[in-house]
């Protein structure tokens, strides 16, 4: 198992255990982690599951593919560690990993 | 006002699909802490539907990721998931659901996501065996073991999910034709730009389209053999898939006297004529706000939509915005993006070069813009949503020039 802590806007964390495999959306989605909706169900469709990735992780995470970039570029509150949170696969490198919510998607 | 939080408030969902799933979420997460119970006729855990005719059809994503959420989710959540249980008759006056297997369940408020189902084909030899429909989880696990390359495989009906059938049964190697009766594929969907992209694509594929050709018979003895057409042609087949469409499930609300009209009638909360029951998803036939005209939408984005408007209206919070209707389709390596309804336009304006495999057709109605189908292009399609929503209109000549980008375009529309 890997440790995933999604952090909302007002710095509350829950830590989750994910597992290996499953993208950072959907461990959300079946923990209920409100501000991931993940409307298109992780096919990069929607940015519904903007979040902002801990600077630690930021290399472990990897940057953006083209269409995952195309999509932040017109979300709310983009900053540079943005990601689709569908876009994220969980692995051994990623034990620990905070993700923030953004405010607007509350 | 009932502060009885207990047998007073019971909440009864019909139906197991995103809809309904959404429903839950959204009642749970609005502070809703009455009795949920739901009746399911499917086997599942409520699962997502779109990955069946993509990634799972094709083997690359596992069974439990296409749900939504695990069993422990609705036990920690106290909602009662009543699997392999088909509601058969609503009773108004004794606010009662009669299920298949006898029991009665009584609801304060009921909320039907009944969805839909696959329109059939009736021509002689449908009974064989072999022929599929694409609509629930049950079918694609029937489907599977036959996707094997070198089988022939004829898929009826050239829309979304056939066409996405088609891109992942040419993909495993499998011989594909494609029959459609209009003369274009995607003809009830969208523009012939669009169509003739799509047609050339699965070509270049392999995939043989047959437009302009109804199927009459499906030949066989046991098993399917053949896809028989109104020409008099045999196409040879191993398996059969049929998709020409879904008709909604409110045949439960018919009978009950409620309000219906090629789909359960509903206003913008997801409220049924009578106060106690709302309908959402396929089903529902439901006010298109940014359209001005009501419309039933069979898409993800609805199923969400109307289960957070129904939780909401139900649980006393502000209504959640509505979003601009909006859909998508993965064939091959393209991602197509829709955002709003083309329905009954008279101009369409191309960005951007099909040839380039990276174009978007914009839809127009006396001059007002509609909608947009975007392939491989998400910066028109999420321009094009946030104008549908603010109800601005963009220049159609404006959209030719890709020396503007969709942001200048944006901030010039009125």
């Amino acid at each position: 198992m890997t440790k995933i802590i999604y952090v909302d806007h007002n710095g509350d964390e829950r830590p989750i255990d994910a597992k290996n495999g499953e993208t950072v959306m959907e461990v959300a989605i079946k923990n209920s982690i409100p501000g991931i909706d993940a409307d298109c169900g992780g096919a990069c469709a929607c940015a519904t599951c903007h979040v902002y990735v801990d600077g630690a992780f930021l290399e472990a995470v990897g940057a953006a593919q083209d269409m995952e970039q195309s999509m932040l570029d017109f979300a709310e509150n983009v900053h540079d560690n943005s990601r689709l949170a569908c876009q994220i696969v969980v692995s051994d490198a990623l034990d620990g990993l905070k993700v923030t919510t953004p405010e607007s998607q509350h | 006002m009932v502060l009885n939080m207990s047998a007073d408030n019971k909440i009864l969902i019909l139906g197991g699909g995103q809809a309904a799933a959404q429903a839950c979420a959204s009642l749970r997460q609005f502070g809703y802490d009455g009795p949920i119970d739901v009746l399911a006729d499917e086997n599942d855990l409520p699962y997502q539907r779109p990955p069946l005719s993509k990634a799972y059809m094709k083997g690359e994503l596992d069974r439990e990721r296409l749900y939504f959420k695990m069993q422990d989710w609705y036990q920690n959540h106290d909602i009662n998931l009543h699997l392999g249980c088909r509601a058969e008759t609503i009773d108004r006056n004794a606010r009662t659901v009669i299920a298949s297997n006898g029991e009665a369940f009584d609801y304060h408020t009921l909320i039907i996501a009944t969805g839909s189902r696959p329109r059939p084909l009736p021509v002689p030899g449908a009974e064989r065996t072999n022929i599929f429909d694409l609509r629930s989880l049950a079918d694609v696990d029937q489907i599977r073991p036959h996707m094997q390359a070198g089988q022939r495989i004829v898929i009826v009906g050239a829309g979304y999910i056939g066409l996405e059938a088609a891109a992942v049964a040419a993909q495993l190697g499998l011989n594909v034709t494609v029959i459609e009766v209009a003369d274009r594929v995607l003809a009830r969907v969208t523009s012939p730009v669009m169509s003739e992209f799509f047609e050339a694509e699965h070509k270049s594929h392999g995939v043989v389209i047959e437009t302009g050709r109804k199927v009459v018979e499906f030949t066989g003895s046991v098993r399917v053999e053949g896809v028989k057409t109104s020409d008099g042609d045999v196409i040879p087949a191993d398996l059969v898939l049929v998709g020409i469409g879904i008709t909604p499930n409110d045949e439960l609300a018919r009978q009950a006297g409620i309000g219906c009209d090629n789909g359960i009638c509903v206003d913008r909360d997801g409220r049924t004529d009578d106060p106690s029951i709302f309908a959402i998803g396929d089903c529902a036939r439901r006010p298109l706000v940014h359209y001005q005209r009501d419309g039933r939408l069979e898409s993800v984005h609805n199923a969400i939509e109307q289960g957070k408007l129904a939780a909401a209206a139900i649980a006393g919070k502000p209504r959640p915005s509505e979003d601009c209707p909006w859909f998508w389709s993965d064939q091959y390596d393209l991602k197509l993006q829709i955002a709003g309804l083309s329905e009954g336009f008279d101009q369409v304006e191309v960005r951007g070069e099909p040839e380039r495999r990276k174009f978007a057709v914009f839809y127009f109605k006396s001059g007002q813009f509609l909608a947009v189908d975007a392939v491989n292009s998400p910066a028109e399609f999420l321009v094009s949503k946030k104008l549908i929503i603010s109800g601005a209109s963009i220049a159609p000549e404006k959209l030719r020039d890709t020396t503007l980008s969709m942001k200048d375009i944006a901030a010039e529309a009125v």
